[in-house]
């Protein structure tokens, strides 16, 4: 790890002034940040150390919403009565990410700023990473590429979202709040991560001056019916090969409004809209079902060795539908 | 006399007598000896997988905060035949050590950055630039198995081996299997990774180091740096897990040293997560091609089996996969081969039954085809091709109760509910697989010694230069001290992992009980029978006057056998003898290999579970019996087997070293991405041992235990997967993705 200044900010004001002033990164549960730190693919010249902020609450909204601070600890959110009775689908995300001691120490805003998962982008012995060194290539193009994205891939990165969290939140419709000198603002879940295009560089919309202080629900027509659903190569501590967050509201058979978000797939939450589609206004037989699945991977392009996503995918997709229309 | 407690100290599951320190942090690993003035190293490794380095830019590092050294090719002494003096594996092997400007594999060494603190090391490491001239490098396996050739022996045994006539035995074969397996490249990934503290005094080198093999190291490091072994001390008296990694000396350990006697000061350097993917070895891709003949009644009329492996470009190392066809079934015609590919890779080197766990996936999951072709049941077939002798050679085996493994393992399993067409057992919509497969590994040993004092106490010391790598050596050492001189296990202080004490062999190939154990029985032998004839010679002992044969030491006591009230203490006996009281042994295999097939045996049984959509696999349970001659201790040795089964459940289902065939550069070089089995994938593990010493292998009838447990699982696993699903997989790990 290279040399950095440390310093902590004991009020927001602090933090915004030292994003402000350039090169600088939060260091909050530090559990993605200071690996990357460490393998040299992260050099901040200074940490600001947000763990002091009064950013750590999760508070009901008037409109019947939660309110989730960014520094709430993983572990906290997914054990949280509100949560597990009104979003149990962001409760069976968290639980399957990572492991309990990470889950201890990563916070909500660092989990979404997770970099993505890439071999090539962790490893700076890798030449070519247009996310570390734009304008170097890809080597996930031609290497090994399992792992990688089949939907909204570029030809200059197709890494993919890490996060668990995310996709839940996705398909919970959040909001991502942020600070900065300059103000406050409002990002949908669903734009705050970015497809790679031509910068894959930038992982989020959030600004290097500004900070994530919350994460805001509405209220959830889908607490019955929903499925958080990840197919890993082992059963715990692993990636997402592919997940599925199923969120449904249901009317007897029908249903009223779906969310089907994928994890796993894309350089983002992967929403499947063709997917939604598919499922609303329909009863849930098995030709909707199938259809759901066939159009959750819509443009899927797939590379040398992960064509096994796409039917994953949709298997996957029909199989979190269908549990999460039973619970 | 009636048996008392230290009478059979042997097979006890007793504790780990080093477990307390363990568990508190008292334990010292290599990286944590602190000699004073202790400066840090970071080693930089080539990012090209071939060619030359043809600028260094070391300026940058140089004038980085607390750098006191920037070793590489410039600067490097010159080493006695450019550094290769020691090559002689395990230990000695071919060393990247900064003699010239050549790349030839990835994450080769290139330079040594040695600093006051291991953070300056680390920030002075990545400003190490190299500009290179690249040469083309021989990456693609499909593409260079053209090339391959025959390496000069394979463990010390020929490459190639023919028995009977195979290809009259296939004339004669109603059924044919005939198909090609592979095995991925794997990386081992002990918990403490390669680390390594040298100390220069007045000429001398003292090495505190993370290996199975001190007097290895101390050898290899005397040749490769041009001094006599007796001025180099390697101390490591604990090494968090070797698996054949820690056997060889790899270049760390040198450069270490090097760097030490630069800077003048002792300099710790240790491998990094990472850097254990590419310069310290690991196991090599295997692609085999197994074809059995038989009868339709299922007796093998032949049987051939050809590797083709990955090696580098500097070293021969093989996995010998196909060795265990020589010695498997009661095959009377036979062909194995063996063949390298050289590749600009990292020599791979020995990994956890190196040969056996490869070679056995590949044999037992063809046997199951031939049990498919058959119809007949896999255990049938099994027996049906029982050996009694080794069939390669016809030597008896030194002692073989495999049939038993069978048939314990079988019914602990519940085996017999096993429905035996593909797909024909379920929960719910769940497939359910039932598979099995003979495990097997050769019974080693080597020459070894020992030496047990009396301590003023009454206590002991017994000492053995050998390893304790996490399987247990402090402890069944213990035992077997203990019980040879008639005292209780906390009256024994074992202690190991120093070059300073009597020499004992490589920690390797499952070998240092059955080597160890010998000596330090005949030592503590030697050591009882001096104490009892001093004590029947002293006037003041209450035994004095008895004959030698009539005294007997039982729980700490020097007692006559027929007069139990005349006794007396170790601790009031060695009281009265003011100087040490002690015996060395040398112990040393006899003709038992040339007399017999050496081997241990055990038959391995696994219950899958498939989900028929999504491809995942679980593995509820495995039960598997054993056939290792006398276990030293139950408790470790379940630990063992358990340990090598749930490896075996990783080669079966997780492990891949996944290599980029453009930089050669391993691209899952982390544990984020190297997938070994967590907590969740396991679930019930059952081990039974048939307890049938082997006499005829050593005095203690034991044989090593460190490998098996690996071997089998894989091919129980993958025949398990097609008795679920209907799909045979030749290509581990047997991934979701193959069975969509």
């Amino acid at each position: 790890m290279r040399a950095f200044d440390y310093v902590r900010a004991e009020r927001i004001d602090d933090a915004l002034t030292a994003l402000a002033e350039g090169n600088t990164r939060c260091l909050a549960g530090g559990t993605n940040l200071l690996d990357l730190m460490k393998g040299d693919v992260e050099q901040p010249a200074r940490l600001v150390d947000i763990t002091h902020l009064p950013l750590a609450g999760i508070e009901p909204l008037p409109d019947g919403g939660l309110r989730i601070g960014a520094l709430v600890p993983n572990s906290d959110l997914a054990n949280d009565r509100r949560i597990r009775e009104r979003y149990p689908l962001l409760a069976q995300a968290l639980v399957s990410g990572a492991s309990p001691q990470l889950r201890n120490m990563a916070t909500v805003g660092g989990n979404l700023l997770q970099r993505t998962r890439c071999h090539y982008f962790v490893d700076v012995g890798f030449d070519a990473c247009n996310k570390r060194k734009p304008g170097s290539g890809c080597t996930a193009l031609e290497g090994p590429n399992r792992i990688h994205a089949i939907l909204g891939a570029s030809n200059r990165c197709i890494a993919v979202h890490p996060s668990d969290m995310c996709v839940a939140l996705a398909a919970l419709d959040a909001v991502v709040e942020t600070q900065s000198r300059g103000g406050a603002r409002r990002i949908a879940m669903h734009d705050f991560h970015r497809l790679p295009g031509t910068t894959p560089q930038r992982d989020t919309e959030l600004r290097h001056d500004e900070l994530v202080t919350a994460v805001t629900l509405p209220p959830s027509p889908f607490a019955e019916h929903s499925r958080y659903l990840k197919v890993r190569d082992r059963a715990s501590y692993a990636f997402a090969l592919v997940s599925v967050a199923a969120a449904l509201d249901l009317d007897g058979d029908r249903v009223r409004d779906a969310r089907i978000v994928l994890g796993g797939v894309a350089h983002k939450p992967w929403r499947a809209r063709d997917a939604e589609h598919a499922l609303v206004g329909h009863a849930l037989d098995d030709a909707t079902l199938s259809a759901a699945g066939a159009a959750a991977t819509h443009g899927a392009r797939p590379y040398h060795d992960n064509a096994f996503k796409v039917t994953l995918a949709q298997r996957a997709v029909v199989r979190a539908i269908r549990e999460g229309a039973r619970t | 006399m009636t048996q008392t407690a230290t009478s059979h100290v042997i097979g006890q599951p007793l504790d780990r007598t080093d477990g307390p320190l363990k568990t508190t942090g008292g334990a010292r690993y290599a990286a944590e000896f602190r000699p004073a003035g202790l400066c840090h190293a970071v080693m930089v490794l080539s990012t090209i997988p071939a060619g030359r380095i043809v600028a260094l830019d070391t300026a940058a590092p140089e004038a980085s905060p607390g750098v006191l050294l920037v070793l590489s090719h410039r600067n490097a002494p010159s080493l006695p035949k450019h550094g290769d003096a020691a090559f002689d594996p395990p230990a000695g092997r071919v060393l990247s050590l900064l003699q010239d400007d050549d790349v030839h594999y990835n994450r080769q060494p290139i330079a040594v950055v040695v600093a006051d603190s291991f953070e300056h090391a680390v920030a002075a490491a990545a400003l190490v630039h190299a500009q290179y001239e690249r040469a083309s490098p021989a990456l693609d396996f499909q593409r260079e198995r053209a090339h391959a050739h025959t390496p000069k022996d394979v463990n010390h045994a020929p490459p190639d081996k023919r028995w009977g006539d195979v290809a009259a035995g296939e004339r004669v074969a109603e059924v044919r299997v005939d198909a090609i397996y592979t095995t991925p490249m794997q990386t081992h990934n002990p918990l403490e990774p390669h680390a390594t503290v040298a100390d220069w005094q007045n000429g001398k080198l003292t090495v505190y180091d993370a290996t199975q093999y001190v007097s290895g190291v101390r050898d290899a490091l005397a040749k490769t740096l041009g001094m006599a072994a007796d001025d180099v001390r390697v101390v490591s008296p604990f090494v968090g897990g070797g698996f054949g990694c820690k056997g060889s000396t790899w270049s760390h350990v040198v450069l270490a040293a090097m760097a030490a006697r630069q800077v003048g000061r002792p300099v710790k350097l240790v491998v990094d997560r990472t850097q254990m993917f590419g310069p310290v070895g690991g196991r090599p891709h295997t692609r085999q091609r197994v074809a059995l003949g038989a009868r339709r009644d299922g007796t093998l009329t032949s049987i051939r089996h050809e590797l083709v492996a990955q090696t580098s470009q500097i070293e021969d190392w093989t996995e010998p996969s196909a060795v265990v066809s020589r010695m498997m079934y009661a095959c009377p015609n036979g062909a194995t081969s063996h063949r390298l590919v050289k590749l600009n890779i990292g020599t791979p080197t020995f990994q956890r039954a190196p040969g056996e766990a490869s070679g056995n996936f590949a044999l037992e999951v063809a046997m199951d085809e031939l049990a498919v072709s058959l119809h007949v049941d896999p255990v049938a077939l099994r027996l049906r091709n029982y050996a009694e002798r080794e069939p390669a050679t016809g030597k008896s085996f030194s002692s073989k109760h495999l049939r038993e493994c069978y048939a314990q393992a079988a019914e602990r399993f519940g085996w017999s509910r096993r429905t035996g067409a593909p797909r024909s057992m379920r929960d719910g919509n769940t497939l359910v697989g039932y598979g099995m497969a003979t495990a097997s590994y050769p019974a080693h040993r080597m020459a070894a010694s020992a030496r047990a004092v009396l301590q003023p106490d009454g206590t002991f010391v017994v000492q053995s230069g050998s390893q304790d790598i996490g399987t247990g050596t402090y402890t069944v050492m213990t035992q077997v001290a203990a019980e040879t001189l008639g005292v209780p296990p906390a009256h024994v202080h074992f202690e190991l992992g120093d070059t300073r004490l009597p020499p004992a062999p490589v920690s390797g190939g499952s070998m240092s009980a059955a080597s160890v154990g010998p000596a330090v029985q005949a030592a503590c032998r030697q050591l009882r029978e001096r104490l009892v004839s001093l004590a029947v010679a002293d006037a003041t002992s209450p035994v004095h006057g008895s004959p030698s044969s009539a005294v007997t030491i039982d729980d700490g006591w020097m007692i006559v056998r027929d007069n139990p009230s005349r006794r007396e203490t170790l601790a009031a006996f060695a009281a009265r003898h003011r100087q040490p009281l002690e015996a060395s042994a040398e112990a040393k295999p006899g003709d038992a290999k040339e007399r017999y097939a050496l081997h241990s045996f055990g038959a391995v049984f696994a219950e899958v579970r498939v989900d028929p959509e999504l491809g995942v696999i679980r593995v509820p349970r495995v039960v598997a019996a054993y056939d290792i001659g006398r276990p030293l201790n139950l408790k470790t040795a379940r630990s063992q087997m358990q340990g090598g089964i749930v490896w075996g459940v990783g080669f079966a289902l997780l492990e891949e070293t996944l290599l980029e065939l453009r930089s050669g550069r391993i691209a899952n070089a982390n544990l984020a991405e190297y997938h070994v089995p967590v907590n969740a994938d396991i679930q019930s593990i059952d081990v039974l041992f048939v307890d049938h010493p082997d006499y005829a292998f050593n005095p203690l009838g034991i044989r090593g235990i460190g490998e098996i447990g690996i071997t089998g699982v894989p091919a129980a696993l993958a025949n398990a997967i097609h008795h679920a699903t209907g799909r045979r997989l030749r290509d581990l790990p047997i991934t979701l993705d193959k069975l969509l």
